[in-house]
């Protein structure tokens, strides 16, 4: 993935990759060296998680090793939690890749504070655990609870001062999480967390209808580049992964290769086929045969020899199949020759960036040459806020990555004259776009199909006339004297009785 | 009744020796010989303060008699360290109510 950023360049402070998936993107190359960072959550905002899993993944990808010091839960409680995860801390403890420093509270245990006090102690233990595996990386869970442990407030800021300073000068490249109460108000509970750090990183989980979302956002790192603003994050069976979607550039390689939609008139219209790493958006609503689009799309591929992969969020596998029988394409043939994957979920079952991760994870291991999404608006439909976007983003500029042409289908919302929050997002993503619009015309529902946008190629300007029948979909000949179909409400330009019912369709083959 | 006690100190700093100072005294005076003290110096023996999770010095711990009891900081204050090892100062009668 460092290719994808080039903002380190010129930076003096160097910095330590986190092998966290997405967060050396945001962070611009990991967490800067010998500093310490402040990781501010409220409370389930998955801190200690992250805090874990930054030293699990540095012993795991790195070899550094790491002190954990931990002020709330015991050292076999973290370790029982992130078993979960598949992530053996126990034996990382037994193989010194990893020490525990605990300061958990005692159940029951009375302290009473009198007199002057400091936090030699805590530094030595903490020197001593590093010493002990040779530690580069640490990290604290949660500075916050040493404010509600200590109540003089004077004291406790002075001698974190005092630790974080004696971090760096151990050398140690240090995580340090802090309580947050209000998602948007101060950055730490005690309003003093954050000044005994030079970088601070915020850690957010709102409720946006009815809805969880997670963000992570690099406040400041001072004197070193990061990307800005909140990315949305996820748990999955990696722990955290972040989803540095804007910090994509759009550095993609363009080909000038086609390749066939399946459809030879289709092909014409789109100035002889797709380009190979293109972004085709059929736009249609509901009946007006998206998915025969798709199905066509797919099964020209596989004809081809290439791999092809199909997310259905709207039919189940048992329809696709048959349906693409019923238009003489063997999708059973195609599958068993491993050349089609079909994935048949509900989009409820997972948020989008969850969506996102699996769909790229499966990209990844099947290696497809042509995907087809049927459809996004299925998608929006679990999009909290700003995350379709993101999604849409995401998916696209990941697929041109990997120079596959990917066809994705939107039903417009039912106002012809609005445009559904799928085409707005999508439409200056895409490459391509291709209407197809329900046609009424003197008492008959017919259809049309316009190709309104192919970048970098010219394309036919026409709205033609399509059928749908056994055999699948046939382009025919172009509307004319017809005004208004794009917008939903045809009306004929009449020049005269002869006029209107000889040259509405410039037919001379028929 | 005999004590079990541990003082947590991190080198010669002014807090330690006020510490050991202040804690002799009250031994002395208050616990007149039942007593066992041990006094640890983490900057020295890291490894033995994690069993008492300790963070900040001077710390004081009671293991016996039961329960355990922390004290942290330089035990200045003799009626609050009497306090907090649930005991009753002998030498004087009047007890200020904390």
């Amino acid at each position: 993935m460092t290719e994808l950023y080039d903002v380190t360049v010129g930076n003096k402070v160097p910095k330590v990759q986190t092998g966290i998936n997405g967060l050396d993107d945001i962070t611009a190359g990991g967490l800067p060296k010998g500093r310490s960072t402040l990781l501010s959550g409220s409370s389930g905002s998955c801190k200690t998680l992250l805090a874990v899993q930054f030293l699990y993944e540095s012993v795991m990808q790195f070899g550094e090793t790491g002190v954990f010091i931990t002020f709330e839960e015991t050292p076999a409680e973290i370790k029982k939690n992130v078993r979960s995860f598949g992530w053996d801390l126990q034996k990382l403890v037994d193989e010194k890749k990893i020490a525990f420093v605990d300061v958990s509270p005692e159940p029951g245990e009375r302290t009473t504070i009198m007199g002057d006090y400091d936090f030699s102690a805590l530094l030595a233990r903490i020197e001593h655990a590093k010493n002990s595996v040779n530690a580069t990386r640490i990290s604290i869970d949660s500075i916050s609870a040493i404010f509600s442990q200590f109540v003089d407030g004077g004291i406790v800021r002075a001698e974190l001062f005092r630790i974080t300073a004696g971090l760096k000068q151990m050398g140690l490249t240090s995580l340090i999480t802090a309580e947050r109460t209000d998602e948007y108000g101060d950055i730490s509970r005690f309003g003093t967390e954050e000044f005994v750090s030079d970088n601070v990183m915020i850690l957010r989980n709102v409720s946006e209808d009815e809805r969880r979302r997670r963000t992570i956002e690099v406040l400041k790192f001072r004197g070193a580049g990061h990307q800005k603003g909140e990315y949305p994050f996820t748990l999955t069976e990696r722990g955290v992964e972040v989803l540095p979607l804007s910090s994509l550039e759009l550095t993609m390689p363009s080909s000038d290769v086609r390749m066939s939609s399946g459809d030879a008139d289709m092909d014409r219209m789109c100035g002889s086929g797709f380009f190979r790493d293109s972004i085709i958006l059929a736009s249609g609503a509901t009946g007006t045969g998206k998915t025969l689009l798709v199905t066509t799309f797919l099964n020209e591929g596989c004809k081809r020899g290439e791999k092809t992969l199909v997310y259905a969020f709207e039919e189940s596998r048992y329809q696709l199949l048959r349906n693409a029988k019923g238009w003489g394409m063997d999708f059973s043939k195609w599958e068993k020759d491993g050349l089609l994957k079909i994935v048949c979920t509900y989009p409820e079952v997972r948020s989008l960036p969850d969506h996102l991760l699996t769909m790229k994870r499966e990209i990844e291991e099947f290696k497809p040459k042509r995907i087809a999404v049927d459809s996004l608006s299925a998608l929006e439909r679990v999009s909290v806020g700003k995350s379709f976007q993101e999604f849409v983003i995401g998916v696209t500029s990941y697929i041109k990555h990997r120079e596959t042409a990917g066809l994705f289908t939107v039903v417009p919302s039912s106002s012809p004259r609005a445009v559904s929050v799928s085409e707005q997002h999508i439409s200056s993503l895409t490459d391509s776009i291709i209407l197809l619009r329900y046609v009424e015309l003197m008492g008959e529902m017919r259809r049309g199909l316009t190709v309104l946008k192919m970048r970098g190629s010219t394309h036919e300007k026409e709205i033609r006339e399509y059928t749908i029948d056994s055999e699948g979909l046939h382009i025919g000949d172009a509307f004319h004297n017809v005004g208004g179909i794009i917008s939903g409400a045809p009306t004929h330009i009449i020049r005269g009785e002869s006029d209107r019912m000889g040259g509405m369709f410039d037919s001379p083959q028929i | 009744m005999s004590f079990m006690l541990r003082l947590y100190i991190t080198g010669q700093t002014p807090n330690s020796i006020r510490a050991i100072k202040n804690l002799e005294r009250i031994c002395e005076e208050e616990l007149t010989g039942q007593f066992e003290l041990k006094i640890i110096d983490i900057l020295k023996e890291p490894q033995l303060a994690e069993n008492d999770k300790i963070i900040a010095t001077p710390t004081l711990v009671k293991e016996l008699p039961p329960p355990l009891r922390k004290i942290i900081g330089d035990l200045s204050n003799t009626d609050k360290v009497l306090l907090g090892l649930d005991l009753i100062r002998k030498t004087k009668q009047t007890d200020k109510e904390e």
